[in-house]
């Protein structure tokens, strides 16, 4: 698919070509969609008026599958094909998930990610991801009554190479062109700092339904500067249900054997967490397949039962300061975002450690969605004039194994995005002519303890004596926070690159195929959709060609500029056919042979902004 | 210190001349190692502003490689002029001294025996209280060493004393970094 642009800089599209642009909170427990209208961002409620989508996916027999609260309300009843909280699964193994014993799900094992057994068949935690970005996207275009130009999709800032590469998939599977993933803090803080014009440094605690971050960021003039973040990705408001499930248990004795067991205790055990946060004691009240449970619960007993989850989160804050060399009376102000945060118990615990009280007066369910809209809606070029700038960092180490399964570490985490770094390895034997590279992520030394990403080779090294191949592989992180990988021997020339995505995202063949399985169920007619968007395609590339000649011309050669307009006119010639896939060949071919001389406009205004900014500066 | 973005930028072909300029050409500021960091800083977002990935995003997949290259090449000059240890390295560097830290560890006796007695305190300390006294220690020697280094690069030019300090630093530094590995593992006892 061709991927046109075209407002020159500057100057913004005309009111009805204002693209349709998204923000998507992507959560553990729910999910939201906004959008900025009337400058101003809010969060798109379905037809019933909720904007809350619950995250679960219920599959039904004959293809069918409920979305959101219908999902949700029949959790109980059919808990094996109702799936909740799969965030907690996006780019993991079985391995990784601590007590899977304690989840109704038939689990299936994979190399790379995990999937479930439904009665729909093998689920990956990526198609169910997509099932509810979908449903969010068809709300969106309800909403606008017109196609999505794109979204900015959340992640957790604590989420690794895999969980990002896993999310930007289901994203590409739910037919949503992918603007940018930006981290959760980052987008709150978007949503509280234009709102509030604040300066200075901020302490974002966001605790979800399944995932724990913090970040630390500096706010001027419109830039959102991340100095360090952490968290842990595994660490949410399901895990404060399971302990207070494992108290009540120890309590009453009771036993939780069967998939509806399971389920049930969840969905009683978050109403009691719930209840608790405004009042000082609840009954816990279960009806298992052994009998009926009830347990009164007090405030305090649960808040002493989930002290060590809470104490968690803030070594975590203490970590984050350290790495940006803060020391707490250098936060202005902390601001609260995720429902787990609803809990009072946790707001004194941020509030007593970090000597300042909690803002908490945007939702904190909406707060993450708002400040992705934000981000989306500049991203789209229909804010010409917007201030907004994030620069955000990697979350954790990335490295490669070397001798004796020990990392190597080549960008430290809490590096500023984007980012490539090198670094210059060589051969262990006498001859050598290849290299294995394994590349991981994580801050522990020893290889087995990172999480793996991809593996790969360098071949073809000429042969020579031990140590004297100089192979510098170097790390590129792009400012969605994925990594490419490429290796090159410096004598020879000899190189491998890599996109970071084998052991455990999805190829894209495997894309395309779950995309075609997808849009067979689809109602629309997809093929006089696909055509109509690759005449608009043609239209916006032949008319941003067109412009770039008449403002840069000059950097082109005569010949040149006759191959751009040879491929200008079998552009527009091809519109005239029926032929979705000639239309985009056409439109390929055009962007491809004025790639360099885009590359060359870029630079050419790249330098003058630069060089204007001097004179600005002084 | 021999890290680099290079061979990224030696794939932008044309660019490579306008990227391959040093850091302080790039952010056009006096080549010294006394530098005010909040206008580092201010220069930095500003440079940002203008190439950052960002701001193409509407553009085209051409223009965002391009931004993406300028945007890496002003990040990478940032994390150099802002550390004043990789600063000093990279003005002796470009004054033709470099550091070359693997091949020479030379380090004068009497700071070696005060760099075992640091490791010593390290690993006895249990608790993080205990270890604050001598993070504050080493810090406090961290910024006579830095300042040292102002006078021979900025003053003197004595680049290759500036060397040997420099040398110094780095041992400093990764203490450093192992006392707050182990502030890490003590909070989270």
């Amino acid at each position: 698919m061709a991927l046109l642009q075209i407002s020159e800089p500057g100057q913004a599209p005309d009111p009805h070509q204002r693209r349709i642009a998204v923000g998507i909170d992507l959560g553990t427990t729910h999910s939201l969609v906004a959008s900025v209208r009337n400058s101003v961002a809010e969060c798109l409620p379905d037809a019933q008026g909720q904007v809350i989508l619950p995250s679960a996916v219920r599959y039904l027999d004959n293809d069918g599958r409920q979305i959101g609260s219908d999902a949700l309300r029949a959790q109980a009843e059919d808990p094996q094909n109702t799936l909740v909280s799969v965030k907690r699964f996006m780019g993991r193994g079985l391995k990784d998930i601590a007590n899977a014993d304690k989840l109704p799900y038939q689990f299936v094992d994979k190399p790379g990610m995990l999937a479930i057994q439904t009665r729909a068949g093998e689920k990956s935690p990526v198609e169910v991801s997509a099932e509810i970005l979908a449903t969010l996207r068809f709300r969106a275009e309800d909403t606008f009554n017109d196609d999505l130009y794109g979204a900015v999709i959340t992640v957790p800032a604590y989420f690794d190479d895999a969980q990002r590469q896993a999310t930007k998939d289901a994203a590409q599977l739910a037919g949503l062109n992918v603007l940018r993933l930006i981290n959760e803090p980052t987008a709150a803080a978007i949503a509280y700092g234009l709102d509030q014009s604040s300066e200075g440094v901020y302490a974002i605690y966001d605790l979800g339904g399944g995932t724990f971050d913090i970040s630390i960021l500096r706010l001027t003039r419109g830039v959102f500067e991340v100095l360090s973040t952490g968290g842990d990705s595994a660490l949410g408001g399901d895990d404060y249900d399971r302990v207070l499930v494992e108290f009540v248990q120890s309590t009453t004795q009771c036993v939780v054997v069967t998939p509806s067991d399971k389920a049930q205790v969840m969905v009683a055990a978050r109403a009691c967490k719930e209840a608790l946060s405004s009042q000082d004691s609840m009954q816990f009240e279960v009806t298992l397949a052994s009998g009926a449970v009830a347990c009164k619960v007090t405030r305090a007993q649960f808040e002493e039962a989930c002290k060590p989850l809470t104490q968690r989160t803030l070594n975590a804050v203490r970590k984050a300061l350290r790495d940006a060399s803060l020391q707490k009376q250098d936060i202005q102000g902390v601001v609260m975002v995720g429902g787990s945060t609803r809990m009072p118990h946790i707001q004194t615990a941020v509030a007593e450690l970090l000597g300042c009280e909690p803002l908490t007066n945007l939702n904190p369910d909406e707060v993450v969605a708002l400040g992705a809209a934000i981000q989306a809606n500049q991203l789209a070029g229909n804010n010409p004039d917007g201030e907004l700038l994030l620069l955000d960092v990697i979350p954790l180490s990335l490295g490669i194994e070397t001798m004796g399964g020990l990392v190597e570490r080549i960008v430290p985490r809490n590096q500023t995005i984007p980012t490539a770094m090198a670094q210059d390895f060589t051969t262990y034997q006498d001859g050598q002519t290849a290299l294995a590279l394994h590349v991981v992520q994580g801050e522990r030394d020893l290889v087995a303890d990172c999480r793996s990403l991809a593996r790969f080779e360098l071949r073809g090294i000429p042969p020579m004596v031990a140590g004297a191949a100089r192979i510098r592989v170097t790390f590129t992180v792009d400012a969605d926070g994925l990594l490419s990988v490429a290796a090159l021997e410096q004598h020879s020339g000899v190189q491998a690159n890599i996109t970071v995505k084998p052991s455990y995202g999805l190829s894209d063949d495997q894309i395309a195929t779950m995309l075609q399985d997808s849009f067979k169920t689809a109602e629309q007619d997809i093929k006089t959709r696909a055509l109509v968007e690759a005449r608009v395609d043609a239209d916006r590339m032949w008319l941003a060609t067109q412009s770039a000649l008449q403002a840069d011309g000059d950097l082109l050669s005569a010949q040149e500029r006759i191959h751009i307009e040879s491929l200008m006119a079998t552009t527009l010639n091809s519109k005239k056919l029926e032929d979705a896939a000639a239309v985009e060949a056409a439109t390929e071919a055009l962007a491809k042979g004025t790639e360099a001389f885009a590359a060359q406009r870029m630079n050419r205004g790249i330098q003058n902004a630069l060089s204007g900014q001097h004179i600005e500066s002084i | 210190m021999n890290r680099s973005a290079s061979n990224v930028i030696d794939a932008a072909g044309p660019l490579s001349a306008q990227l391959a300029v040093n850091d302080f050409e790039l952010f056009d500021i006096p080549k010294q190692f006394a530098q005010d960091r909040a206008a580092l800083d201010t220069r930095w977002k500003n440079l940002q502003r203008e190439a950052h990935p960002d701001k193409f995003s509407a553009r085209g997949t051409a223009a965002q490689r391009v931004a993406m290259q300028w945007s890496v090449r002003i990040n990478e000059a940032y994390q150099r002029l802002k550390d004043p240890l990789r600063r000093a390295a990279y003005l002796c560097e470009l004054a033709g001294a470099p550091i070359n830290a693997e091949n020479n560890t030379a380090m004068p006796t009497e700071f070696l025996v005060q760099q075992m007695q640091w490791r010593e305190e390290l690993d006895d300390a249990t608790t993080a209280d205990s270890l604050r006294n001598l993070h504050q220690e080493v810090l406090q020697t961290r910024d006579a060493a830095l300042a040292n280094c102002e006078s021979l690069i900025d003053q003197t030019q004595d680049f290759s004393k500036a060397v040997q300090q420099v040398r110094a630093l780095m041992f400093i530094e990764r203490f450093v970094k192992d006392i707050d590995t182990r502030l890490d593992q003590l909070d989270a006892v």
